[in-house]
């Protein structure tokens, strides 16, 4: 058999191209359906574990969809905002209390995402380094955007400006890292936390500066009006909040009209969710209330009436692969007519000729079978990641 | 050990039939098989192959007595104790020199492909010229080049008879003698019995014997 094994091989070697390009065909064809069911249950698990952990949220009026998926992703292609003064308005219903969400801004390509300490207990959430933000410009880091800056406590986030081309715009804040977060095998993973005030400052609502009423600040004062005081370009402001400067930074306006994406309502129990249910589908038309598993129910609905498409697609792809694969097959065969005629006549007998005809097509379908399943598990592994980015990019 | 030929009947279904009243070979012996197309020489190598099964008759190799073995015994013999060259050569083109030589051996019950056996592949292409393309793709070989690797792959076993059917049909005028004079050497030095088919009679001086296929039908009354 080891001789019989090593004339297969040799027959393998010298048709490598030929085997190589069949095997990858139906390596394909059998891998593509399961890489797709595959990913596609992963995601809708995925999809509907976090909606079902955020039954309902709260935005302004706009997609069901970009605002459920804003909220649970911190993705969203649109920036509708809604006014903090909402929170307390839903607080004041008496039906919910409410976490505040703000996820305009970006360091890198990880949001940030503005809310209140309360986020993190809400998720579950469990640091595994230092504590929760506390002060205005701290941040606690998700852990893959530890992983992958590697960076931990005692290290800094940047925020990204929204346009580079903006010269006049806000300066990047940097925020002190005070906590990473342990792996959640979510969004949260790939998220930069801050006090809802942070970013506000990264969008520059709120500022700190040098103190105008000092002595040595007459050069950057441009005119005095009563007891105001407006300065002059050279006026420096702070792009780090540190503990000397803290108590500079300060908001202009009522932080009632600061804009936020979203809020959660953390209901007391279902009577208390189907109130305030009804209290915002029948009387609020400035706001919209969106329950998230119906939305990504929805999502899914398309996702899945596409996958069964693309599985037709492959099915047949897979028929015509199948048909060629066997034609492929009966014409090597047939090629090989005078091999096996000459290991007749030779004295091979029928068995070692059926063995040696039939190791190319054990060989290409072992493979195919191997390549395929290993693919998958790569699927498994790694492709909700890639499906997370096609589709909610 | 000599091959014996017992009043062998042979018949196709279309009508032939080929009766062999008496042929023996001596061991060493280098018989020619000749005669006109048709006359069933190489019906007549592969009665002796088992290829073919008589339908009357016995072959006797040595003591064995070849015709009364089963169709797995005559086919595991031909492996071992039988050599064969085709007038195609019947090389497998994904094997190079080396592998080829050794294919007969591979498929032999029995026989392991030892370093020994090996370097006794490697000596006897070296013998016939071909030392130096041991590991060539058949492909890469010339005709004569491989009707030599056939017989290489013939003689690898050490049989006592090599039945070769044209085994000059493809090569040029100074292959054809050339080939044949060493396959004839090869034979008779080591006492293997050679039965060979040809139609080149100028290569007939060099066989010990020739048999003409026409005279063994007027011997026995049969038509060929």
């Amino acid at each position: 058999m080891t001789d019989l094994f090593y004339i297969s091989l040799q027959y393998i070697r010298h048709h490598r191209v030929k085997l190589a390009v069949l095997t990858l065909a139906i390596t394909l064809v059998g891998w593509l359906p399961l890489a797709i069911q595959s990913m596609v249950d992963q995601t809708a698990e995925q999809l509907l574990g976090r909606a079902n952990s955020t039954p309902l949220v709260i935005g302004a009026p706009g997609s069901p969809l970009e605002l459920s998926l804003g909220s649970l992703y911190f993705r969203s292609r649109t920036q509708s905002t809604l006014p903090y003064g909402e929170l307390s308005a839903l607080q004041a219903t008496g039906y919910a209390r409410g976490i505040p969400l703000y996820y305009r801004f970006r360091a890198r390509d990880y949001p940030i995402v503005g809310t209140s300490p309360d986020y993190l207990p809400y998720r579950g959430l469990r640091l595994s380094q230092g504590r929760n933000f506390a002060l205005l410009g701290e941040a606690v880091i998700g852990a893959n955007v530890a992983r992958e800056l590697d960076i931990g406590v005692g290290d800094h986030v940047i925020s990204s400006p929204e346009s580079v081309f903006d010269l006049a715009g806000v300066y990047p804040l940097q925020m002190p890292v005070v906590g990473v977060l342990s792996p959640a095998l979510g969004p949260d993973d790939d998220a930069i936390f801050v006090d809802l005030k942070t970013s506000w400052v990264i969008q520059g609502l709120g500022h700190g500066h040098q103190e105008l009423n000092r002595r040595e600040a007459v050069g950057q004062i441009l005119k005095r009006e009563g007891n105001n005081i407006v300065a002059n370009a050279s006026l420096r402001q702070f792009n780090k909040i540190t503990p000397d400067n803290l108590d500079s930074f300060h908001f202009h306006g009522d932080n009632a009209d600061n804009p936020i994406s979203a809020i959660i309502p953390v209901t007391r129990d279902e009577k208390s969710a189907a109130l305030m249910l009804g209290h915002y589908l029948e009387e609020r038309d400035d706001v919209q209330i969106v329950r998230s598993q119906r939305v990504v129910s929805e999502l899914l609905d398309t996702v899945f009436t596409v996958r069964d498409y693309v599985v037709v697609g492959i099915a047949l792809v897979a028929v015509a692969t199948g048909t060629v694969a066997i034609l492929v097959f009966y014409l090597s065969l047939r090629l090989r007519r005078g091999e096996r005629f000459t290991l007749a006549r030779i004295g091979a007998s029928r068995l070692q000729i059926v063995t040696l005809m039939a190791t190319e097509v054990v060989f290409v379908l072992s493979l195919s079978l191997v390549l395929s399943l290993l693919l998958t598990l790569l699927t498994q592994q790694f492709g909700l990641s890639l499906m997370h980015q096609l589709l909610l990019s | 050990m000599s091959l014996q030929l017992h009043n062998l009947r042979f018949s196709y279904g279309s009508g032939f039939e080929l009766h062999v009243p008496e042929l023996v070979i001596q061991p060493g012996e280098s018989i020619a098989l000749v005669g006109p197309s048709g006359s069933g020489k190489t019906t007549l190598l592969n009665l002796v192959a088992g290829i073919l099964r008589p339908d009357q008759g016995t072959i006797l190799l040595g003591d064995q007595c070849l015709t009364d073995l089963s169709s797995r015994s005559w086919r595991q013999l031909r492996l071992g104790s039988i050599g064969m060259i085709f007038q195609s050569f019947e090389l497998l083109e994904y094997l190079d020199l080396r592998d080829n030589v050794l294919l007969q051996a591979r498929l032999a019950p029995g026989i392991a492909v030892t370093d020994k056996l090996v370097q006794r592949a490697l000596a006897i292409t070296s013998e016939l010229g071909l030392g130096d393309k041991w590991r060539r793709p058949i492909t890469a070989l010339s005709q004569g080049e491989r009707q030599r690797v056939a017989a290489c792959r013939a003689l690898l076993l050490d049989p006592p008879l090599v039945l070769a059917d044209e085994p000059t049909g493809n090569l040029d005028p100074d292959n054809k003698q050339a080939v044949l004079d060493h396959l004839i050497d090869l034979c008779s030095r080591d006492q293997r019995m050679l039965l060979t088919v040809t139609h080149d009679h100028s290569l007939l001086p060099a066989f010990d014997r020739v048999v003409d296929m026409a005279e063994l039908a007027a011997q026995s009354g049969t038509v060929a």
